[in-house]
């Protein structure tokens, strides 16, 4: 893990280097004169080799220094900081929307599965698997923000709300159209592996042996089915942190929530390269680790892949 | 042995079937058994002849051409989809930039699966080393935020047209391919055909190419299909973000990519919202066939 964040951090270094314009180029106007400002990409150390700025970089990163925004003048930590409570939230609350919608609906569709609601919840499914994130964004704000006006259609909190049970409210009310949106196509992997796991396992001997033996439907479900398939799912925790990321960027943008999204992609647009860089590479670890959260817990639930 | 498996096979059916169907048969069987997927098959061809036709007819650059005195006109004879900010006619955007997005998913479905392709043979047909380090690569690129990384690709690279925008994103999305190829081959590899032909003398890639590629073409082109309805999704959102093509290349996510405009949104519904439901309706299509395809490379699972 520790090497692939240092790999990540190097490309992603260069990437940003090899961006056009540096943090100056912003800066110029004619009045200033073009000595003053090779001075001063001297004493910012802007014409070192790479290898130095790199190691200045990530050595004051280490110490939580990430350098200053150029476009905003204020330390890049501190910038983040102001957005990144915003996308925790905003991911938080997709993820408990994700599961209290995606197991519910697993569930019915696998136990009562070539029924009326599997039927329903099955084509959900499908589209829901050919529906690209931002326009089911766009089209969740044009009718419960625009068409209905249910929800306030941009901004993360009112800013009248200033503290206090109403403060939370409208942060709350704020956040729930964004995540429902990624919730309700996030669902839909988790729906479709539950339903198959839950028809998968009914057939399994073990199931047959538990009728046998006299167990009511109920507990053959809770104690014998669910216990098996519902596990795996708690796997996906990992993988849904990195599908969050991706979709953070799209939905953030639609619904102009203040978050790292939005962030990243202001900062790309003015070439703020310290902020592109420190958010990047703060998702970038976010996935990795989510990818080794989802490694434990696989490992914690199932026996069979615990290395020896 | 060859006149008794004759004998075996007219006593169980009276016509020609000692051969198993190939692959691309039982492919299409299913296809055409699954009557959702062959509709959508069918819609899919008229979209590609729609699109491709009409285009002949439309100039790219008579298209995109600001026309100030007819800025955001609604649906009309004049213009059948109204027009946008620059008093350019939605609907010709529509057809180019379905043109584009269609090429550019398709070509880059197409060199990802290739690249994946010679990837995952090499790594899962020679293991050990080979493998482990190849694998090392692309484990590492897989959790990657794919379209975080691509936009500050898009980024540094200050002019590109189709092809290297093709390139670009090709080179985040091999990885994934790759990977499902190699677990495949390492299967194969074990199997008996694989070791009766090395002991015969054939070379390694005789084996790769002509013995164990045809035994995944099925699982390759089920993958392809259901990935050229994400790589399709992929080039549209980022033209929405605006980190794919100028304004003077529109595709289909160009288009959707105005309604960030609020009030467009809001109130202008005829720019985005054709594009928007051009794109579900092709994924749709897209996955129906995919996943009749699926169904197929699983007999238990088939229809037909």
């Amino acid at each position: 893990m520790i090497p692939q964040i240092f790999i990540l951090s190097i490309v992603l270094f260069l990437m940003a280097k090899a961006m056009p314009g540096d943090a100056l180029t912003g800066l110029i106007d004619p009045s200033l004169d073009p000595d003053a400002l090779a001075a001063m990409r001297e004493k910012l150390g802007l014409n070192n080799p790479w290898y130095v700025q790199y190691w200045d970089w990530i050595s004051n990163a280490a110490q939580g220094d990430l350098g200053n925004s150029f476009k905003y003048k204020m330390p890049v930590t501190e910038l983040i900081s102001q957005r990144v409570s915003n996308t925790l939230w905003l991911a938080l609350a997709t993820l408990i929307l994700t599961y209290l919608i995606a197991i519910p609906l697993g569930i019915i569709s696998g136990r009562y599965n070539d029924t009326f609601f599997d039927r329903i919840i099955s084509g959900y499914t499908y589209i829901g698997f050919a529906m690209p994130l931002f326009i089911f964004g766009l089209l969740m704000l044009w009718f419960f923000g625009f068409y209905l006006g249910w929800f306030p259609t941009g901004g993360s909190v009112n800013p009248r709300a200033t503290e206090g049970v109403g403060y939370v409210l409208s942060k709350i009310y704020h956040l729930l159209l964004p995540a429902l949106s990624m919730a309700l196509i996030g669902v839909v992997s988790t729906v479709q592996y539950l339903r198959n796991e839950i028809i998968d396992t009914k057939q399994k001997d073990f199931i047959i042996t538990a009728r046998a033996k006299g167990a009511s439907e109920s507990r053959v479900y809770n104690r014998h089915i669910f216990r098996n398939s519902l596990l795996p799912i708690a796997a996906f925790l990992g993988f849904e942190i990195t599908g969050l990321i991706g979709g953070t960027v799209f939905i953030e943008s639609i619904f102009a929530y203040p978050g790292m999204g939005q962030l990243f992609i202001q900062s790309i647009v003015g070439r703020d390269f310290s902020v592109v860089i420190a958010v990047a590479l703060l998702f970038g670890i976010a996935s990795i680790v989510g990818a080794l959260i989802s490694d434990i817990i696989l490992n914690i639930v199932d026996p069979r892949i615990r290395i020896k | 042995m060859k006149e008794m498996a004759n004998a075996n096979a007219e006593l169980i059916q009276p016509e020609d079937y000692s051969k198993s169907p190939s692959g691309w048969r039982v492919l299409w069987r299913e296809l055409v058994r699954d009557k959702v997927a062959l509709v959508s098959l069918l819609f899919l061809g008229l979209i590609i002849v729609v699109v491709y036709g009409v285009s002949l007819f439309l100039d790219q650059k008579e298209v995109v051409k600001v026309d100030l005195f007819a800025l955001y006109q609604p649906p009309s004879a004049d213009f059948w989809l109204g027009t946008d900010y620059g008093g350019r006619d939605v609907f010709g955007q529509l057809i180019i930039g379905a043109r584009n997005s269609i090429t550019i998913g398709v070509v880059v479905t197409l060199l990802a699966g290739l690249i994946g392709l010679v990837v995952g043979l090499v790594a899962g047909y020679f293991g050990g080393h080979v493998d482990n380090g190849i694998m090392r690569v692309v484990d590492f690129f897989i959790i990657l935020p794919f379209t975080m990384i691509v936009i500050i690709f898009v980024t540094i690279v200050p002019k590109y047209n189709i092809i290297q925008f093709c390139l670009i994103m090709t080179s985040f999305l091999w990885m994934s391919k790759a990977r499902l190829i190699r677990s495949k081959t390492l299967q194969e590899r074990e199997l008996e055909y694989v070791q009766a032909s090395r002991t015969l003398g054939s070379s390694n890639l005789r084996i790769m190419v002509m013995e164990v590629l045809p035994n995944l073409t099925s699982i390759i082109i089920v993958s392809m299909t259901l990935s050229l309805a994400g790589n399709i999704g992929l080039e549209s959102g980022l033209s929405f973000l605006g980190f794919g093509f100028p304004e003077s290349t529109p595709s289909l996510g160009t288009l959707v990519g105005y309604a960030r405009n609020p009030q467009t949104l809001e109130s202008r519904w005829w720019i985005w919202l054709p594009a928007s439901l051009l794109i579900l309706a092709m994924m749709l299509s897209i996955n129906n066939v995919g996943q009749a395809l699926k169904r197929a490379t699983d007999a238990r699972q088939r229809k037909g």
